[in-house]
C-alpha cells in the first residue's frame, strides 16, 4: 500500500466480556484494517465469539452478558455514536449453523433491506440476484426463488445466509466458524466467495479450523482463555510465531 | 428372561395401566353420551325453541346463547392475552414486578370457577352496571380464560428457535420488527391452537355464566350484548334437575351437542395447526 497509513476500519481499545461475573475476553485492543480478512483462531473459549459478538452487538441480547471497553467503527464509538439497527446493517454476521428464516429463499434476502425500509421491488430483486451471485449460489437455485429455504442442502443454507447478509451491502462481514456443519465442497465455495468478497468488504474470520485461517486469512489473531495471545500476517503467524502456546496450538499441540 | 428385562416388563406394564386408565372414562363418558344422546338429535333439536316447558322442541336458544359468549368472550380475551404474552416474552425484563405478574398469572388460572362468577357479578353486574347480560358473562368467561390464552401464547413464543430473533437483530431489524415478522409467523398456530381450546372452555363453563347472564328460560332470542341469554351448560343443568320429566334422550343429546362443540373446536384447533406446519 503507498501513502500515509490509513485509519482502521474498526479500533477495539480495551475490550472486556463478561458472562455474570466469568471473564470470556479481556482487555482486548487491536485495529482492523479496511478489506483485510483478520482470522481469529483459539480453542473453545478462548473468547473468539464473544469478541465478535461485540462487534454487531449481539451480546447485547442476553441480560447477563456485560460488555466493557470501547470499539470504534471509521472512529465512532459504536454504543454512544451509531444506532444499534444501523450498525448491523454495516456489520453483517455469518452463523456457524446455517439459520434460513421459515421463508421463501427470495424473502431470507430480502428480509433486511425489508426491514430496512426498502420497498422498491425492482432494486430488490436486483439485490437478490446479486446477493446470490456473491455468494455463488444463484445458479444453483435462479429457478426456484419462491421454493422453501428450508429444502436447500446445508452448504447452500449456509450460502443463502451469506447472500442474505450481503443484501444489506454491509461494510464489515463477521463470520462465527462459518464452515463447522459444511462438506470440503461446501466450505471451498464459501472461502472462494469471502476471497471476492474481500475487494470491498472488511471481513472477521472466526474459525476453529487453523488450516482455514491459513488459506484465507491476510492476518491472523490466536486467543487463549480470553486473552489475544499474539497477532501477526498470517503467514508470520504460521511459520514463525513469537509466542510458545501460539506454535504449540498451531502443530496441534493442544486445543 | 433375565431380571433386568422382566423389571422392564413390569415398569412398562405399570405405565401402560396407568395410560389405560387415563382412556376408560373418555370411551366411557363420550361413549354414554352418544348412545343415550343420539336419538335426540335432529336439525329440528338444534334450531327451534323449546316448548311445553322444556320438555320437547329444541335447544337453540341455548345454543345461540353459547355461541353468543364464546365469541364476545374470545373478542375480549384473545387480543389482550396474546398482547400480554408478546410483552412478558419478548421485551419484558426479568425483575420483581414480571415475576409478580407471572405469580398472578398462575394463581388466576387456579382460582375456581364459581369465584369468577361472584368476581363477574360485583365487577361487571353490579358495579359497572351492565345487568344480568351476555356483555357481563362473556367478559367474565374472557377475564377466566386470560391465563389460559397467556399461558399457551408464550409457550409458543418459547417455541420460537432462538436463532430466529438472532438472525433477525443481526440483519438489522428492530426488537418490533423481530417480534413481528420474524417471531410471530413461526408462533401463530400455537397461539390459535391455545385460543381455540380456550374457547372449548369458555363454551362448557357453567359457574362463571350462572350469576352474570344465564337464563331459566327466555322466550326470545337476545337482541343485544345487554340481553340475557339461555346457554348450553346450564340449560343441562336445569333440564336435569330442576325440572321434572325430561326424556332421557333430550338431556343427552344436550351434553352431546355441547360435547360436541368442544370436540369439533379441538378438532379445528389441530387442523390449523398441521396446515401450518405443511406450508413451511
Amino acid at each position: 500500500m503507498t501513502g500515509p497509513a490509513p485509519s482502521p476500519k474498526i479500533e477495539v481499545r480495551d475490550l472486556a466480556v463478561h458472562y455474570g461475573k466469568e471473564p470470556a475476553l479481556r482487555g482486548l485492543t487491536l485495529d482492523i484494517q479496511a478489506n483485510e480478512i483478520l482470522s481469529i483462531i483459539g480453542p473453545s473459549n478462548s473468547g473468539k465469539t464473544s469478541f465478535l459478538r461485540s462487534l454487531n452487538r449481539l451480546n447485547d441480547l442476553e441480560p447477563r452478558i456485560r460488555v466493557t471497553g470501547t470499539i470504534r467503527l471509521d472512529g465512532k464509538d459504536i454504543r454512544r455514536d451509531v444506532a444499534v439497527e444501523d450498525l448491523r446493517k454495516r456489520v453483517g454476521m455469518i452463523f456457524a449453523l446455517p439459520n434460513p428464516l421459515p421463508l421463501s429463499i427470495y424473502d431470507n434476502i430480502v428480509y433486511g433491506p425489508k426491514m430496512a425500509g426498502v420497498r422498491d421491488k425492482k432494486l430488490l430483486v436486483r439485490l437478490v440476484e446479486e446477493s446470490l451471485r456473491s455468494a455463488y449460489l444463484w445458479d444453483e437455485v435462479k429457478d426456484r426463488l419462491k421454493n422453501s429455504a428450508f429444502k436447500l442442502s446445508g452448504g447452500q443454507q449456509q450460502r443463502l445466509c451469506i447472500a442474505r447478509t450481503l443484501a444489506l451491502r454491509p461494510e464489515v462481514i463477521l463470520y462465527d466458524e462459518p464452515c463447522s456443519g459444511l462438506d470440503p465442497i461446501s466450505t471451498a465455495k464459501v472461502e472462494e466467495s469471502m476471497a471476492e468478497l474481500r475487494k470491498d468488504h472488511t471481513i472477521v474470520l472466526v474459525t476453529n479450523n487453523t488450516k482455514q485461517a491459513a488459506r484465507v486469512g491476510t492476518r491472523t489473531a490466536f486467543f487463549l482463555m480470553g486473552e489475544m495471545i499474539e497477532i501477526g500476517p498470517t503467514d508470520k503467524i504460521f511459520t514463525s510465531p513469537e509466542n510458545k502456546r501460539t506454535e504449540d496450538y498451531i502443530v496441534g499441540r493442544f486445543g | 428372561m433375565t431380571r433386568e428385562g422382566v423389571r422392564q416388563k413390569i415398569g412398562f406394564g405399570t405405565l401402560l395401566f396407568a395410560t389405560l386408565l387415563v382412556v376408560v372414562p373418555v370411551v366411557f363418558v363420550v361413549g354414554t353420551i352418544v348412545a343415550k344422546g343420539w336419538s335426540a338429535l335432529s336439525l329440528d333439536f338444534l334450531f327451534t325453541m323449546p316448548t311445553e316447558g322444556m320438555k320437547a322442541g329444541g335447544i337453540f336458544p341455548a345454543l345461540v346463547g353459547t355461541v353468543y359468549l364464546v365469541v364476545v368472550a374470545i373478542v375480549f380475551a384473545l387480543p389482550i392475552g396474546v398482547m400480554a404474552a408478546i410483552y412478558l416474552s419478548e421485551y419484558a425484563r426479568d425483575n420483581v414486578l414480571t415475576r409478580l405478574i407471572n405469580l398472578a398469572i398462575i394463581n388466576l388460572a387456579g382460582v375456581s370457577s364459581v369465584v369468577f362468577g361472584l368476581f363477574g357479578l360485583s365487577l361487571f353486574v353490579v358495579f359497572l352496571k351492565f345487568g344480568v347480560s351476555i356483555i357481563s358473562g362473556a367478559l367474565t368467561l374472557g377475564v377466566m380464560t386470560l391465563p389460559v390464552i397467556i399461558t399457551t401464547t408464550r409457550e409458543a413464543l418459547r417455541s420460537v428457535p432462538r436463532s430466529y430473533r438472532e438472525v433477525s437483530f443481526s440483519l438489522g431489524a428492530s426488537r418490533w420488527q423481530t417480534v413481528r415478522h420474524s417471531v410471530l409467523p413461526s408462533a401463530i398456530p400455537g397461539i390459535l391452537t391455545g385460543a381455540i381450546l380456550s374457547i372449548g372452555r369458555v363454551a362448557g363453563e357453567t359457574a362463571p355464566i350462572l350469576f352474570t347472564v344465564a337464563a331459566f328460560y327466555l322466550p326470545n332470542l337476545p337482541h343485544s350484548l345487554s340481553d340475557q341469554a339461555m346457554a348450553l351448560p346450564y340449560h343441562l343443568y336445569i333440564i336435569s334437575t330442576q325440572i321434572p320429566g325430561i326424556p332421557e334422550n333430550y338431556r343427552y343429546g344436550t351434553a352431546l351437542v355441547l360435547v360436541g362443540l368442544v370436540l369439533i373446536m379441538n378438532i379445528s384447533a389441530s387442523i390449523i395447526r398441521s396446515r401450518y406446519r405443511k406450508r413451511k
